[in-house]
């Protein structure tokens, strides 16, 4: 099965089928946060650090960074987000814009593979931003629009994200480096919304053998209760093969979703994962104690499923 | 309609509606009971209304703002207030456009003023649309008329739609932090070109805020698409008692 590895200097992740799922932590963007937006373009990055650690520490295996503010210098403030937030978490990052020379300043400064977020199928992005995958030697978000806009046939959509991988490839992108984004849309304004997204996962895992991401809050606009719909539709996603998802990991309802469609895709050995987090915390000793307290000599470095 | 908006399944709305027989219902019930299913998106029932007001000799004007446009707007004070949800308002809408599908022609016919018209399109380089099409929809809600352009719009598209539809309002929509300047290349070919005083614009879109609509150069950004309906309404009157 394809696997996709992202690094930084000290650290793995692996974004693949019969894995954990990834989640990419999506708090590190200005658009539409007001306060964070000014905070950044005044050189105040106190949020975006509160950030990072925030969603490292609610299970984040990557982070995106985004430093897409009006009538700012891009580049310089996407540049120096990254140098920052690299040295505060150990995560891989995502590094987010549509300005080319943004992502250009971004990577630049990035130490590791980064994923880069993103290209779509229009000509110029592609003939862009795949020359700057292949330099650094990083991968690459594929969102599956075209010029022609974001198709509702799903057909289309595929085979946007066909032409992408083909042109990757010409570049020298592995198929494995490329990130199929099926693009979500709002299932209020859309009804066949969700349906499109997991018949194209799948396809896209069975017939095009990508991992696929997506932004998967885009799924709840406009509706009450967002997270109640973002966790069903990533369980429902990842039981089609979805194997990544840019999302919020804070939000308690959404990492539950994720780790129990872990478990129940059999991507969660042992349910280890699973247990590890939930465990009653009413006993004495807590959540942190685990199974009997004493032989651990025997258990001790059995276990290795990071 | 609280009612209908406590029980859940859709049928039993069909059928609390079959229950009312709108034409025994004199005038002000009747308006009263169109603001309910405005509210309620109830697409049939609007148009079998708006028909009975104007079999009754209502002027057609009258039906649009007393009974359709004053019932989006209580759509649109819920909406704003966070009481509706995108899917109820996409219903509304709809209802909407039923009892304007029989207004239409008569408003024509008579010549009766419309609140406003605006053109409204995403500018060159994007594609994204929902959101620009929530604000078509509330507009025309609103009582305007509505001519979406659609997607990825250059100058020269939004200029020629401009001088072909003469409406009150340009409306311009960006979901990218790259494609929103673009919006400033509108406006200036617009200031160029003498015309800039002559349309009010309105700007919109995701990544957008108040700062970069003033930078851009256009009279106001609307943060959602019942707030951009409020300000077209507001700015239109406003230029109306200016003249």
């Amino acid at each position: 099965m394809t696997e996709t590895v992202i690094s930084s200097p000290t650290r793995e992740v692996v974004i693949g089928h019969d894995r954990a799922f990834t989640v990419i932590g999506e708090r590190i963007n200005p658009t539409g946060r007001k306060v964070l937006a000014a905070e950044m373009q005044a050189g105040d990055f106190s949020r975006v650090e509160a950030d990072a650690v925030a969603q490292v520490e609610a299970g984040a295996h990557m982070l995106d960074v985004n430093a897409g503010i009006p009538l700012a210098d891009e580049p310089a403030i996407l540049a120096q987000t990254v140098k920052l937030v690299q040295s505060l978490v150990d995560v891989p990052l995502s590094i987010d814009s549509s300005i080319v020379a943004a992502l250009e300043a971004g990577l630049a400064v990035y130490e590791g593979k980064a994923l880069v977020n993103s290209v779509t199928g229009e000509e110029e992005r592609l003939e862009q931003v795949l020359p700057l995958v292949a330099k650094h030697g990083a991968a690459v978000i594929a969102i599956t629009n075209d010029e022609t806009g974001i198709s509702e046939d799903p057909d289309v959509r595929f085979e946007v994200a066909r032409t992408i991988v083909n042109r990757a490839a010409d570049h020298g992108i592995p198929a494995a480096d490329v990130v199929v984004d099926p693009l979500v849309m709002p299932i209020g304004a859309m009804r066949g919304a969700g349906r499109q997204v997991f018949t194209l996962v799948r396809r896209l895992r069975d017939e095009l053998g990508v991992n696929t991401t997506c932004g998967a809050s885009n799924v709840s606009f406009g509706l009450p209760n967002r997270p109640g719909i973002n966790a069903a539709f990533l369980a429902m996603a990842i039981s089609n093969g979805l194997s990544s998802a840019i999302t919020n990991p804070i939000e308690g309802e959404i990492r539950s979703a994720v780790m129990a469609a872990d478990v129940l895709a059999g991507n969660d050995p042992d349910c280890a994962a699973w247990i590890a987090s939930h465990r009653d915390p009413g006993g004495t000793q807590g959540a942190a104690r685990g199974r009997r307290g004493g032989r651990r000599g025997r258990r001790g470095g059995s276990r290795d499923d990071g | 309609m609280a009612d209908a908006t406590n029980d859940a399944p859709d049928d039993h709305l069909d059928d609390d509606v079959d229950d009312i027989d709108l034409s025994s219902l004199d005038d002000d019930d009747l308006v009263e009971q169109m603001h309910d299913d405005l509210y309620d998106g109830l697409a049939d029932e609007i148009a079998e209304a708006t028909q009975l007001l104007l079999d009754r000799g209502w002027d057609p004007q009258d039906v649009l703002s007393k009974a359709l446009v004053e019932g989006m707007r209580i759509v649109g004070i819920d909406f704003r207030d966070g009481i509706l949800f995108v899917p109820e308002v996409l219903l509304s809408a709809n209802a909407m456009k039923a009892g304007m599908k029989l207004l239409r022609p008569l408003l024509a016919e008579t010549g009766a003023e419309q609140i406003g018209k605006v053109v409204i399109g995403t500018v060159k380089g994007d594609i994204h649309d929902i959101g620009k099409n929530l604000v078509g929809m509330m507009l025309e809600g609103a009582g305007f008329e509505v001519i979406d352009i659609g997607i990825n719009n250059d100058a020269d598209a939004y200029l020629a739609a401009l001088e072909e539809h003469r409406p009150d309002i340009l409306g311009m929509s960006a979901l990218l932090t790259t494609t929103m300047p673009y919006m400033k290349v509108v406006i200036e070919e617009l200031g160029k070109r003498g015309l800039r005083d002559d349309y009010i614009v309105l700007v919109g879109g995701a990544p957008l805020n108040e700062e970069f609509g003033s930078a851009v150069g256009a009279d106001a950004y609307c943060r959602d698409a019942a707030v951009a309906a409020e300000t077209a309404e507001a700015l239109v009157l406003a230029r109306r008692a200016a003249a």
